[in-house]
């Protein structure tokens, strides 16, 4: 086990490296002067030399990619180009309403597939297994902005139940918050709890074949008990994850369900930095869903590895 | 499995059928579309604007007075041209990718797995947006956009089929028999991994005609006046209230395309590569 820990965190690192160099190019790649392209050719002359500096622009490029790596580590992301702030501080205005949003959207979708994929593992090849697979499959393929959009008519427009946009922090006003993040989650949720409803259906079928299940429904113990203390608990065990996973995704899947709802996160930073082509800006945003993502996964690996240990002697080998 | 068999197996699925018999229609709404449209799609009537589904203007019309039929029935081919070329890329890199891996091992498989984890750390949508910070906007970026995101899931599928294949008696003993690498790979081990490849294009047009069309919504894709699906959502929230049909038409053409590929994706997993599907579920993997 200890040789598989040291060996996913070695690769990690190595990805890593490898990420960065990737998000180091994209100030490299853009054609032209970089600063200029920000700032405009009207630029004042002096706050173009101050960011030139500051960027470091003008060192070699094996020099710029060791200080960025080295700024980086120690959460040193550069200033944005526009306003002068530091990038760290922008990004971690915004990370509050990205994670209140993917952590409701992940509460959506696990409230769709818990339900969904039990009734239909219990029921196979009956009309709501049907329609299970076939709700997953259309919630797979459902554009989230499009959903977005249906669900601001609906609610925000014709019933005049819920906000159509904007947000409201937590700590100003909770019940305002909550209205806010409604629509969001359910439409960033759904094509989660798509993926989900099949993993839990999938888990479910496989548990309720099991011999310790049978066991108890031999010796008479009530159907609901099976369920809940046999098939559920051992089910649901890899579903949390299977979850993180989706968080992950989740996290930087909501940047399209961001932009429309005015939702001021993380994703709504990235477009912005794009439109006013602040590049530090958007090499920390991007450097940071891809660390986030890398951890996720290096987390689930190990998780898989403690829940079922002939992953890593299988690895070991 | 022959071509003749898998379409045999194929339309057992009533799914499997609908699901062919819409792509069939959009494919010839997207190849005819000047002639099937009943207006013309870029056509201003500003006394027409913001019109109701009528007899004469099916879908309504737009805040320029354009139909919204005849600018969905053009937005077919762009959305079909976008996901085609972009999966083609994919296809093409991502194959190559794997069979050089596969095939050759050591540490060229290494080199190039590493560089994939690295793609593969991004997020796809970010990744898109990354790269069309650097290229700009417009439909052909968009396309090596979603291209050289897709690519990296095409070398894993790839890879891991030709891991098995590579010491299959058949290519041993082409190889004893003298054949070089090239006729190897060509003639017995691409043959023979195609299965998972057919089925993931599948899946991979899907979500490539969903990140076209995302990317156009924001503005980074197809711009005006060219009437992507994606475009005409993004034009179409902006009149919600007063005209529902602006944004939900051209959204139900993105959502049913993409619902017939991802079905025609799972049928023909079901049918060419029943192993892959029990090996996926679950996992999260977003092809």
């Amino acid at each position: 086990m200890t040789r598989y820990v040291l060996r996913r965190l070695l690769q990690s690192v190595a990805v890593l490296l490898g990420v960065s160099i990737l998000v180091f190019a994209i100030i490299q790649l853009v054609p032209g002067d970089p600063i200029r392209a920000a700032l405009g050719q009207q630029a004042d002359p002096e706050t173009y030399a101050a960011l030139r500096e500051r960027a470091g622009l003008d060192d070699p490029v094996p020099l710029q990619f060791v200080n960025w790596l080295a700024g980086a580590a120690t959460g040193d992301l550069g200033v944005s180009f526009r306003t002068g702030e530091t990038v760290l501080s922008q990004i971690l205005a915004r990370t509050p309403a990205t994670l209140s949003l993917a952590g409701a959207a992940i509460v959506v979708a696990l409230l769709i597939a818990i339900p969904l994929g039990t009734i239909s593992a219990l029921h196979p090849r009956s009309p709501v297994d049907w329609f299970a697979s076939l709700s997953s499959q259309a919630g797979l393929s459902v554009p989230d902005f499009w959903l977005g959009i249906l669900l601001i008519l609906l609610f925000a427009g014709t019933l005049g139940w819920l906000p159509s946009s904007g947000y409201t922090p937590f700590t100003e006003d909770p019940v305002d918050w909550a209205r806010h993040l409604i629509l969001p989650a359910i439409t960033a949720g759904v094509s989660s709890g798509s993926i989900l409803t099949r993993f839990v259906r999938s888990s479910v079928l496989e548990s309720l074949g099991q011999d310790h299940v049978r066991t108890a429904r031999a010796k008479g113990m009530r159907a609901r008990d099976v369920l809940t203390w046999h098939v559920l608990r051992n089910a649901l065990v890899p579903l949390v994850t299977v979850a993180g996973v989706q968080l992950a995704y989740l996290l930087s899947g909501v940047v399209v369900v961001e932009y429309v709802f005015a939702w001021p996160g993380l994703g709504q930073l990235a477009f912005q930095a794009v439109e006013s082509r602040d590049y530090p800006l958007l090499q920390g945003t991007v450097l940071l869903f891809a660390v986030i993502f890398l951890v996720v996964n290096l987390v689930v690996d190990l998780a898989y590895a403690r829940l079922d240990p002939r992953i890593s002697y299988r690895s070991a080998r | 499995m022959r071509g003749r068999e898998t379409l045999a197996l194929l339309f057992r699925s009533p799914t499997a059928i609908v699901a062919g018999a819409v792509l069939v229609a959009l494919v010839v709404t997207a190849v005819l579309g000047d002639s099937l449209a009943p207006h013309d799609p870029t056509a201003t009537d500003v006394s027409n604007r913001l019109q109701s589904p009528s007899t004469a203007h099916w879908f309504g019309t737009d805040e320029l007075g354009r139909d919204v039929l005849s600018r969905v029935i053009e937005g077919a081919a762009v959305s079909l041209k976008v996901g085609a070329v972009a999966v083609g890329i994919s296809l093409v890199a991502g194959v190559l990718i794997g069979l050089v891996a596969g095939y050759y091992g050591t540490w060229v498989d290494d080199v190039l797995m590493r560089l994939s984890d690295v793609l593969f750390a991004f997020p796809a949508m970010l990744m898109a947006i990354a790269v069309l910070a650097i290229l700009g906007p417009g439909s052909t970026n968009a396309m090596i956009a979603i291209g050289i995101v897709y690519t990296p899931i095409f070398a894993r599928i790839t890879r891991a089929s030709v891991l098995s294949v590579r010491e299959e008696v058949y290519v041993r003993a082409a190889r004893s028999a003298g054949a070089g690498d090239l006729r190897i790979v060509g003639r017995h081990v691409l043959p023979n991994v195609t299965a998972p490849i057919i089925v993931q294009t599948s899946i991979s047009l899907a979500f490539a005609i969903l990140s076209e069309a995302a990317l156009s919504f924001v503005g980074l894709g197809t711009q005006p006046p060219d009437p992507s699906w994606g475009r005409m959502l993004s034009e179409g929230r902006g009149f919600i209230e007063q005209a529902w049909w602006m944004a939900v038409f051209p959204g139900l053409a993105i959502f049913v395309t993409v619902l017939a590929f991802n079905v025609l994706g799972d049928a023909l997993r079901d049918v060419l590569d029943p192993r892959q599907r029990s090996a996926m579920a679950g996992t999260g993997v977003t092809p």
